[in-house]
């Protein structure tokens, strides 16, 4: 796996997605996204087995403030999702880019990374 | 942060739940400046808001002793909900901010022909400290003042100069809110903050009043909203035959109809946060029955709550779709804490 491919990539609806080095990729949602919706407390993830299409809605977040779609950054089989969020879904403010990630897809068409957004891009776009 | 109404407020200083777990375990401190502080003088001032008001201000005995009213208008709807306080200059009512421009000008066309005068104190700030340990708090900050509201009770207070402190609050716990000068406001502030108490924002403001069952106003009620379908009929007070307050005959029509509305509290089940304006049903598929007024988490008993307007019944349980999804609601008192 080259260097590249490890890193971040981001849809400008805050979800990020990080290619594992098996090959899979673990999807979440952003720094800022998780500052904007404010402290988590509900999580509706996907089911393990699902086919997700890219940018079609993979799972909800409720905040305190409202409830919000995660869309898929690409397509693909879920193959693992974190559980550890249905009971402390605060971990998503917490902890972002690592412990709150929300699923692992096996991703069925790997060239859809090239139209993402890299962490530069994004940060940009959310300061637009 | 936010504009809310033209003040710029915090909706939180990091952590909303946290914010609302101090004032429900320890102490917290809002700013709640924006509130409007209405001060009214003159001979008939007494007369007038008897009239004004649809609770019966003959029930403040002493200076600095508060009570709940709505005021309604013409048809005996909510214009706004407040507390009037019996001052030594006459009367204070400090109402909502988002009603301040409706409010003044009301006041100001029903005060023709009244020696009455009414003057609006932006140069006063308003905090509130609340929760379990507020007295702690206040007892190191070594102002008699403050000591002597916290140990009046509910709804009593105590003032000296421009300083009033009253036990009310809007979260359900026990605390004073205090009005005082800007420039002191600015320094208590600080000392509140030095004597270990947090502050909070708006977040956890609406959080905790909802589990206290306290209404907002634009969300449980407004000009269409009658005494009686959102849980302020108690507010109401006909003791007094010879009282003709505004709205007074169309509130007496309404509540001589078999059947109105009345606010009710929901409990969910699922996970799922239902947001005000969401439709309520009886049956699974039922017709409409009813809405949602307020809907959140409640972080004290870690489900969603929510208040609701809905036709009179005595169900056990509500449903609602959210997303697709039906799910189901028990009924409770709108009042979700053994405050």
């Amino acid at each position: 796996m080259n260097e590249i491919n490890n890193k971040r990539k981001f849809l400008t609806t805050h979800e990020w997605v990080q290619m594992q080095d098996d090959g899979s990729a673990k999807v979440g949602i952003s720094d800022f996204a998780q500052d904007q919706l404010g402290d988590i407390v509900f999580v509706e993830l996907p089911e393990i087995g699902q086919q997700i299409e890219a940018e079609d809605e993979a799972a909800i977040v409720e905040s305190v403030k409202a409830a919000s779609e995660i869309n898929s950054p690409l397509s693909g089989e879920v193959i693992a999702i974190n559980e550890e969020l249905e009971d402390n879904p605060e971990i998503i403010n917490s902890s972002p880019y690592d412990d709150g990630w929300f699923y692992q897809l096996s991703p069925s068409n790997i060239e859809e990374l090239d139209s993402l957004l890299d962490e530069e891009e994004y940060i940009n776009s959310c300061e637009s | 942060m936010i504009n809310f109404h033209g003040w710029e407020m915090p909706i939180h200083y990091g952590s909303q739940i946290k914010e609302h777990e101090i004032v429900r375990n320890t102490c917290g401190i809002f700013d709640v400046s924006h509130m409007t502080i209405l001060d009214f003088s003159g001979d008939q001032s007494k007369s007038f808001l008897r009239r004004l008001l649809s609770n019966d201000i003959e029930k403040l005995k002493e200076n600095s002793d508060g009570l709940y009213s709505a005021m309604l208008n013409d048809k005996g709807y909510v214009l706004d909900d407040l507390i009037v306080y019996k001052m030594e200059f006459g009367y204070r009512l400090i109402v909502n901010c988002a009603t301040r421009d409706k409010d003044m000008s009301w006041i100001n066309e029903n005060l023709i022909n009244w020696d009455v005068s009414m003057k609006e104190r932006p140069d006063l700030s308003i905090l509130s400290v609340q929760g379990p340990k507020t007295d702690e708090v206040l007892s190191r900050i070594k102002n008699d003042l403050f000591i002597t509201g916290l140990n009046k009770r509910p709804f009593s207070g105590t003032c000296m100069d421009q300083t009033l402190v009253t036990r009310t609050g809007y979260t359900g716990e026990k605390g004073v809110e205090i009005v005082l000068s800007e420039e002191e406001a600015r320094i208590l502030w600080e000392e509140l903050l030095s004597a270990g108490a947090y502050p909070i924002g708006l977040g956890a403001r609406d959080t905790l009043r909802l589990e206290a069952g306290f209404n907002l106003y634009g969300n449980e009620m407004d000009e269409t909203i009658s005494p009686l379908e959102c849980n302020m009929d108690w507010t109401v007070d006909l003791d007094d035959m010879n009282r003709n307050f505004i709205g007074k005959s169309s509130y007496i029509d309404k509540k001589k109809q078999a059947s109105h509305s009345i606010q009710k509290g929901l409990i969910f089940e699922e996970k799922i946060i239902v947001r005000p304006g969401q439709n309520i049903h009886f049956e699974e598929n039922g017709s409409y029955q009813g809405t949602v007024t307020s809907g959140s988490y409640s972080p004290t008993l870690k489900k969603p709550i929510a208040l609701a307007r809905m036709s009179m019944n005595n169900n056990d349980y509500c449903y609602a779709q959210v997303r697709g999804k039906k799910i189901r609601a028990k009924i409770t008192k709108p009042k979700f804490l053994n405050l």
